[in-house]
């Protein structure tokens, strides 16, 4: 296992510079791809929250999983699959978005963050690594959300079909969809280019199996590393970018859509790693196996977004740390209801864990 | 036979490295049905000292692990 994997590190890159690109050309700073926000985004376009601030048809979305679904269709990998635990999936995808939203930012996000020079992401990276630690103790006991079967290919292309629906509406009749006019939701690349960026990024993270969450994962359970490449190439990429272009700004303090409400973020992210090891792979990695014919991928990412406007519907998302008239810094964080859903996330997450894991009493 | 179809990463490794901690067969077959776990677990097979060769078998695949 010691082989270096190019492809994984080539995408890696990709993802890195289109962050970069994307951020240069109005994305939100340290946001350049963020699925957390982004699906958040979305979930506020077509009017599952009210949170005026964070509503836009993010075409970044849709062109990754369009991406992911035209590679495995073109190198005959789209398989149409579905049945495992689809309701388990969907209620692990919500929580999972609201541990996001908690720290503001997928996992792919944080990497962006720590390449930005957030110091807040190091804290959730401790949580995200000890999240996966849990969720790998429970592999290692045997956890499973069973298996999946063969499905019809119009079942396993909800997700592609959802998300060209999207796009044609959002081209066609923009006015329906909710567009911010302040804060992240109106700060956005281009709507085609940011759209021509994601779908080459779809289609290499399907090719590469990219995953935020498989390469920790896989260097606890099999002391594999080849996904971890892809995740230290994104990092390596975004700082390298942010050094040259003047954007790395090392500290923990107000820095771009954060806040240093330390214990929250560690706890935010335990929740996104938990649940993503259970749920065998991080939000990107839910888009592209939903874009080659998983449905319950698909099933997940729907959840996800129910997450995200609930996130936003009662008040649970972080809210960043800002400045205020005297230019004093006012710290973010969550509010109770944020704290109360964390915590529930984590019984809830504890509870699902324990009853998919069969004791198993094989001799060793 | 260890049929892992149906499941994604990492379940199918998990299965073959249960199989080789338990038992350290010479040969195994694993059925797979999907190209990542065709990859990840030829990878684990390599590293724990396998040949393996995979046979296409309908929408599926056949890995043979052999020592």
């Amino acid at each position: 296992m010691k082989k270096v994997n190019y492809l994984v590190i080539s995408a890696g890159i990709a993802v890195g510079i289109a962050a970069l690109v994307l951020t240069a050309l109005g994305n939100p700073a340290n946001m350049g791809f963020c699925i957390a926000c982004f699906e958040r985004d979305i979930a506020g376009a077509v009017g599952l929250h009210s949170a005026a601030k964070v509503q836009y048809l993010r075409p970044e979305i849709i062109g990754l999983v369009l991406g992911a679904f035209l590679m495995s269709v073109a190198t005959k990998e789209f398989r149409a699959k579905a049945g495992s635990a689809p309701a388990t999936r969907f209620v692990l995808g919500a929580f999972v978005m609201i541990g996001a939203l908690v720290f503001l930012g997928c996992p792919l996000r944080m990497v962006i963050r720590l390449g930005g020079g957030d110091l807040n992401a190091v804290v959730g990276l401790v949580g995200f690594v000890a999240g996966i630690a849990i969720g790998v103790v429970f592999l290692k006991k045997g956890f499973t959300l069973q298996r999946a079967y063969a499905v019809s290919t119009v079942e396993g292309s909800v997700l592609p079909v959802v998300m060209t629906g999207l796009l044609i509406l959002g081209l066609a009749a923009p006015a329906l969809f909710h567009a911010s006019t302040e804060g992240p939701g109106s700060k956005h690349a281009p709507a085609l280019i940011a759209l021509v960026i994601a779908l080459v990024v779809g289609a290499l993270a399907q090719k590469a199996r990219l995953c935020m969450v498989g390469g920790i994962r896989d260097l606890m359970l099999f002391r594999d590393a080849s996904l971890l490449y892809g995740f230290v190439a994104i990092f390596a990429t975004v700082l390298v970018g942010n050094l040259i272009l003047g954007n790395f700004h090392l500290g923990f303090a107000a820095q771009p859509i954060a806040h240093s409400s330390e214990l929250w973020n560690l706890l935010g992210m335990v929740l996104v790693g938990w649940g993503s090891v259970l749920l065998g792979g991080c939000p990107l990695r839910q888009l592209i196996l939903a874009g080659e014919g998983n449905g319950d991928s698909a099933v997940t990412v729907f959840g996800m977004i129910l997450g995200a406007a609930s996130a936003h519907n009662f008040g649970l998302a972080g809210n960043p740390d800002s400045l205020n008239e005297a230019k004093e810094l006012v710290v973010g964080g969550i509010g109770t209801a944020g704290k109360i859903a964390v915590i529930l996330g984590v019984v809830v997450l504890l509870a699902i864990s324990l009853i998919n894991s069969r004791q198993e009493v094989e001799a060793k | 036979m260890i049929d892992a179809r149906g499941y994604v990463c990492p379940m199918p490794v998990i299965l073959v490295q249960k199989e080789v901690k338990a038992h350290a067969p010479q040969t195994m077959e694993v059925m797979v049905d999907n190209s990542c776990s065709v990859e990840n677990v030829t990878r684990f097979g390599s590293s724990q000292g396998y040949q393996v060769s995979v046979k296409p078998q309908g929408q599926d695949f056949l890995l043979t692990l052999s020592k």
